[in-house]
């Protein structure tokens, strides 16, 4: 059913003059943090202003490498081998980077969008009095990001994806004094830790199958591999995106993650790091195509998480969190495409970028939303604002007919795609698949519409003392480059792009599905049409601005379809009681068996308990029967 | 019956013979020395010895001639010498807390230990200096750490045993604040180990009664071709493995870690949980590699669970800590159960991460410990974790350096913590115990929780008004916190030369 | 199966213990049986060089006792590696390295002896 096949062995070329130097794009991010930190409170006044600096300069240099890595010719990738970390026996990993075209892109989506963030925040965090030390941890997250797409292997990867994940819970938690902010970020920490075992595993399985963590090792070797080691390595790597990209089971995190800064919900949750997941995918697409049962279970996994973000984004009231689930929701359309395979992963990928901008270019318009109306975040408290903060107002408009799919904006070059391929996907599965993708369409243009008709339009309903204004041009002139990005990048990104990943994600025939492109599309647009329409019916006149008694499915919905109840269950409750079991243990049951068994023996031992202090007894106790299981263990095992 | 005098290669065993020496000078110099003037001779007597004994083991690493001598005693090899090294190298690191005097008048022990706590005798003393006999005792320690690596059968490695456990005993009893927790601490250290030891002792005579020798490699010829039950065997296997377990705090026999490393001195503690380590698992690298290499199958299943358990137990109880040295001890059990993984692994990687992690492990922990010394305030050392809420803002230098250390014993990439175990696990994977494996990344998982949980009390919670100061170091400590910072990310960065010194070391010599 | 032949030669042993024990109790059994008895208090009485004991059984020693019996059998323990030293130290091949060898190891003990005397340990006041 798969039409890739890596017949050509991957190889990548050694790096050559200016491309030598890649190590400058984490580097430099890398030391404007240290500084940042290092310096303290000697750095306050111009601390934001280094980090902007640095994550400008960084975007100049992606820039120049971007065009070097296209005028090679032949084998467009660059392979830089800084050092050996550790080179000793059957072990051998490398610090080592590559740019191919894949990385490429990644790295000027991160310091681009980075940049526009960054002079965003300065305007943001203003008042801020732990503005520097929210630079430093800014240039630390994307210097971990560069490591992340710019390593040859997969540790350099986990490097950066360990790197990415603490910077993520430092920046959620950064607000500590909302109990709200720190428990998020410990969700976000302990959701992720589930992940990042399971990427873990597979590169400890990867060693012992393949004998490397190289990317071109690992994929010209996958084809050695059998199935079932394939499936379980792939299932493993899979666990490790869900995670880091809020996918289904481990979606909860990531709205949760809202308790942040707006420009880290920005940057990090919705443009570039909850990304990784697709990356991490996209990187390994030659595993992935390995095995006809890993593509449909991340399929699943995308097209169910892509509903579930539409269901839960429609019920919510707060900007923010519908935002995430939209986040949550349009990652689950990049795992469709990945998961299909093929062709798709490019689309997946230009997706991906292009969500990079119109999302970001949301998420700053709602903090600037925030910024005008003394930080309500509650969309039944905004209405009318169109008049008050007209560039904040017609660049998220833009945003928000990107990604519901309107031509010619981005998201009707990137989205559509997807759901093409989703129908054309051989079998019954194809409709089911499509189907759901189609749905996921209307929903998003409903939900979206909701939002923006809230916000923007119909009467106020604004609490007392509101003054809402347009906010500051370090804050709006990012607004305005993103959504330039936003309506310009889909058209101009449909081909190129996709031509230009093609070393890295394989070539691909045209394929001839069941359903064309244009019948597609125009099944897509009756959909929108039908949700915007519903949307702006609905929310024309306004809304209630309490919460109304609703059906089930509503509830549900506005409780996360009870996903922080399913995760409670499943990973909070168990270990909670472990715990409890151990040091309950630990404290009572060995000295509640001494007792015991001294109460048995009689008043004989009595006397022997007091003449003796402390714990000491129970603790040669359970040594002593440590010992006795310890003989019989090794009896058991050798004569039984 | 004809005796024959056995030769001595007096050159092999002059790193001990050195420490020794000094020790017994050490004792010297406490009898005849004045008081005033008794710290000022033995911190650089001890100081010297270390240094000597640390260049005999270079020049005898350089010889590359490995050797068994006094009888069958005593083998010097690479790994033995590598292990000796470390013990030196970690040694020296700890002697620098042990003297430092400048956090506390007189420094962390008491002047008399003797004294029954809380009397008048006892409030007089607390002006006192401390007590200098703790540096001819941490000599007799490491000494006898360093023959328990390098010993070639049971009986000197008995011998070696309690050559390092008694002065052990007695340093955790010598702490100048908190008397009764100390003298606590010692007695149940004291008693638990007698009754390890016990084990061990019993273990030597069914393994003696299986095989007819002691030594480790008449015991593997043993194992191969002796016709006496295996029952004997496996318990005698059974008791010396709990011997060992023990004294590295392997689940169920690590209950007296958290009481002993609580009420230690906090020198001591930082000695114990780094060279204690690094000669436990010398000691049992030895016995399992050389000695019963050929019973792996027998063992491996049953030590598996021991070192699955220990790492879910360490990793579990971490969580719910409120004292950072208790913290610090759970941490220490789950990170035996790390090192157990690397052990069972029974192939030559594994004796090289397992020697890795020992190093990489004991530089973090003597830093970690460093700073608990340094965070004080007018009751000594302020080791409720409620109290470091807050300290990134008041002193963010060293709140910066406990934060790293954090991350390198939760295994963040680019410190020696995510080398180390990456090169455990992968060993554990080419050993086919891959369970374990799977085992010990969801228990570094959990134990990623609790150090992290520290990072973010100390850098995302507003100092409250008892929030202790962080004592300016003295030279001592300041020594010591770099040398541990500096391994930790030296051997996270570039670990290339220290894993080239574990390859080189090669393989144990039967 | 657990090693019954190995452990044969402990048969004697075994045996000579349960005599021994045999023997105890017919010893005592006997005398029960045989003897006449007039049981009054002053025979239940500790027996103390004739004088009446004072106070109760438990009392504290002064823990001067308890450092001179460890110096004690410091130096009982050490006769013992000293014994096998005495027969073969002439014999040949050993001669002067042998001396010196047990000269060291006294040292360290007499090092030990004078530590404790420096600490007035051997001093009673």
């Amino acid at each position: 059913m798969d039409n890739i096949q890596y017949s050509a062995a991957v190889e990548y070329a050694a790096a050559s003059g200016t491309l030598s130097s890649i190590w400058l794009l984490f580097a430099i991010p890398l030391a404007s943090a240290a500084v940042l930190f290092l310096l303290g409170r000697r750095a306050d006044k111009w601390g934001h202003l280094l980090g902007v600096a640095s994550v400008v300069a960084t975007f100049v240099l992606g820039l120049v490498y971007f065009f070097q890595l296209k005028g090679l010719s032949g084998n467009r990738s660059a392979e830089v081998d800084l050092f050996s970390f550790m080179p000793v026996g059957s072990l051998k990993v490398d610090f080592g980077l590559l740019l191919d075209p894949l990385s490429a892109v990644f790295v000027l989506l991160i310091t681009g969008v980075g940049s526009l963030i960054h002079i965003y925040a300065v305007g943001y965090m203003a008042h801020d009095p732990g503005r520097r030390r929210f630079f430093a941890f800014f240039n630390l997250f994307i210097a971990a990001m560069l490591l992340l797409v710019l390593g040859n292997n997969y540790v350099m990867l986990y490097f950066g994806w360990e790197g990415v994940g603490l910077a993520s819970y430092l920046l959620i938690s950064f607000f500590f004094d909302k109990p709200s902010a720190a428990t998020a970020g410990k969700k976000a920490f302990l959701m992720n830790r589930v992940g990042d075992a399971g990427f873990a595993i597979a590169m400890f399985l990867m060693f012992a199958q393949l004998g490397s963590v190289n990317y071109d090792d690992v994929f010209n070797g996958v084809n050695q591999l059998t199935q079932g080691t394939v499936l379980v390595m792939g299932l493993l790597l899979l666990l490790g995106a869900c995670g880091k990209s809020g996918q289904f089971p481990l979606q909860a995190w990531l709205p949760d993650a809202m308790e942040g800064p707006t420009p880290v919900s920005a940057l990090i949750h919705a443009a570039t790091m909850v990304t990784a997941g697709v990356y991490l995918i996209a990187r390994s697409n030659a595993v992935f195509s390995a095995n006809a049962t890993l593509q449909t279970v991340v399929v699943s996994i995308g097209a169910l998480t892509l509903l579930i973000g539409c269901v839960i984004g429609c019920a919510k009231d707060d900007i923010k969190r519908v935002l995430a689930y939209s986040t949550v929701s349009q990652i689950g359309y990049m795992f469709l495409g990945v998961g299909l395979g093929g062709a798709a992963y490019a689309l997946a990928i230009i997706h991906l970028l292009a969500h990079g901008f119109f999302k970001a270019g949301m998420f700053l318009g709602a903090g600037s939303v925030m910024h005008g109306m003394q930080d309500q975040v509650d969309i039944r408290r905004f209405g009318g604002l169109w008049k008050y903060m007209k560039i904040t107002w017609i660049t998220f408009g833009l945003g928000y007919v990107a990604i519901i799919g309107l031509p010619p904006l981005s998201g009707f070059f990137t989205k559509d795609p997807i759901i093409l391929a989703a129908f054309n996907r051989p079998g019954w599965t194809g409709w089911l698949f499509g189907g759901a993708a189609l749905l996921g369409a209307g929903l998003t243009a409903f939900y979206m519409t909701r939002l923006f008709v809230l916000t923007f339009h119909g009467p106020k309903r604004w609490t007392d003392g509101q003054h809402p204004h347009e906010s500051p041009a370090v804050m709006t002139v990012p607004l305005v480059l993103l959504a330039v990005g936003s309506v310009a990048s889909g058209f101009l990104m449909s081909t190129s792009v996709v031509d230009w990943l093609t070393p890295v994600l394989g070539k691909h025939a045209e394929e001839h599905g069941r359903l064309g492109h244009w019948t597609v599309t125009g099944m897509t647009m009756a959909v929108v049409a039908l949700g915007l329409a519903a949307g702006v019916l609905l929310f024309r006149k306004g809304t209630a601005l309490e919460e109304q008694p609703a059906g089930p499915v509503v509830t549900a919905a506005r409780n996360n379809l009870y996903a922080d109840t399913f995760n409670e269950l499943v990973f909070e409750l168990p270990g909670r009681y472990l715990t409890r079991a151990l040091v309950f243990l630990d404290n009572r049951g060995i000295d509640g068996v001494v007792n015991g068994l001294a109460a048995m023996v009689g008043g004989g031992s009595g006397r022997l308990r007091r003449a003796q202090t402390g714990y000491v007894r129970s603790y040669a106790l359970s040594m002593l029967g440590g010992a006795l299981l310890v003989v019989a263990a090794l009896m058991a095992v050798t004569l039984g | 019956m004809t005796f024959k005098l056995p030769a001595i290669d007096y050159l092999a065993l002059a790193p001990m013979l050195v420490l020794f020496g000094a020790a017994c000078a050490g004792v010297l110099v406490d009898a005849l020395v004045p008081r005033e003037w008794r710290y000022h001779v033995q911190v650089p007597l001890s100081l010297v010895a270390l240094l000597a004994s640390g260049g005999f083991v270079v020049a005898l690493a350089n010889r590359k001639e490995h050797v068994v001598t006094a009888g069958s005693a005593v083998v010097i090899d690479g790994p033995g010498l590598f292990l000796q090294g470390s013990i030196v190298v970690l040694g020296i690191v700890a002697l620098f807390l042990v003297a430092e005097r400048r956090l506390e008048p007189g420094g962390a022990f008491v002047a008399q230990a003797a004294v029954v706590a809380g009397s008048e005798a006892d409030r007089k003393q607390m002006r006192k200096p401390g007590v200098t006999e703790v540096y001819p005792m941490m000599l007799f320690a490491l000494a006898g750490m360093m023959l328990f690596c390098s010993a070639n059968d049971l009986l000197t490695m008995f011998v070696a045993l309690e050559v390092f456990s008694l002065p052990l005993y007695l340093l955790c009893a010598l702490a100048r604040r908190r008397r009764l927790l100390s003298q606590e601490a010692a007695v149940k250290y004291f008693l638990l180990g007698a009754f390890a030891s016990a084990f061990f002792l019993y273990g030597v005579a069914m393994i003696y009664g299986y095989a007819g020798k002691v030594d480790f490699r008449g015991i593997n010829e043993a194992v191969l071709g002796s016709s006496n039950s295996k029952t004997l065997l496996l318990i005698g296997l059974a008791m010396l493995a709990i011997g060992l377990l023990f004294k590295v705090a392997a689940v169920p026999f690590h209950v007296w870690t958290p009481d002993v490393y609580q009420g230690a001195p906090t020198p001591i503690t930082a000695f114990m949980a780094a060279c204690t380590k690094v000669a436990a698992f010398g000691g049992l690298l030895r016995v399992l590699y050389v000695a019963f290499e050929r019973s792996s199958w027998d063992f491996r299943p049953t030590l598996g669970v021991i070192a699955a358990a220990t790492m879910i137990v360490g990793a579990v109880l971490a969580v719910t800590q409120t004292d950072i040295k208790r913290l610090l001890a759970y941490s220490s059990v789950a990170n035996a159960g790390y090192l157990l993984t690397g052990t069972l692994s029974m192939n030559r990687d594994g004796l090289k991460y397992t020697m890795f992690y020992l190093v990489a492990y004991g530089f973090t922990v003597l830093a970690a410990f460093a700073i608990v010394m340094l965070v004080r305030d007018s009751d000594g050392e302020a080791t409720h974790l409620a109290r470091w809420a807050g300290l990134g803002r008041r002193s963010p230098v060293f709140a910066s350096l406990f934060t790293f250390l954090m991350l390198a014993f939760a295994g963040i990439p680019l410190t020696s913590g995510f080398t180390a175990k990456f090169g455990v696990f992968a060993a554990a994977v080419g050993g086919n115990m891959t369970w374990l494996v799977i085992i010990g990344v969801l228990s570094s998982m959990i134990l990623a929780f609790p150090y992290l949980r520290v990072v973010v009390l100390m850098w995302l919670s507003v100092p409250g008004d008892d929030t202790p100061t962080v004592s300016v170091p003295g030279a001592f400590t300041a020594a010591a916190l770099f040398v541990g910072v500096a391994m930790t990310l030296v051997l996270g960065v570039a670990p290339n030369q220290a894993l080239e010194l574990v390859n080189d070391a090669g393989a144990f010599l039967r | 199966m657990c090693g019954v032949d190995y452990l044969g030669s402990y048969r004697l042993l075994g045996l000579l213990l349960i005599l021994g024990a045999a023997f105890f109790t017919v010893a005592f059994t006997a005398n029960r049986l045989l003897s006449r008895r007039a049981p009054s208090a002053g025979k239940n009485a500790t027996y103390e060089c004739g004088i009446d004991p004072v106070g109760g059984d438990w009392a504290q020693a002064q823990v001067r006792y308890y450092v001179y019996a460890y110096l004690y059998v410091l130096f009982a323990v050490e006769s013992v590696f000293l014994f096998p030293w005495a027969v073969t130290y002439a014999l040949d091949g050993f001669g002067m390295v042998t001396v010196v060898e047990m000269a060291i190891f006294v040292a360290v003990l007499a090092l030990g002896l004078l530590y404790a005397w420096r600490k007035r340990v051997l001093s009673w006041t």
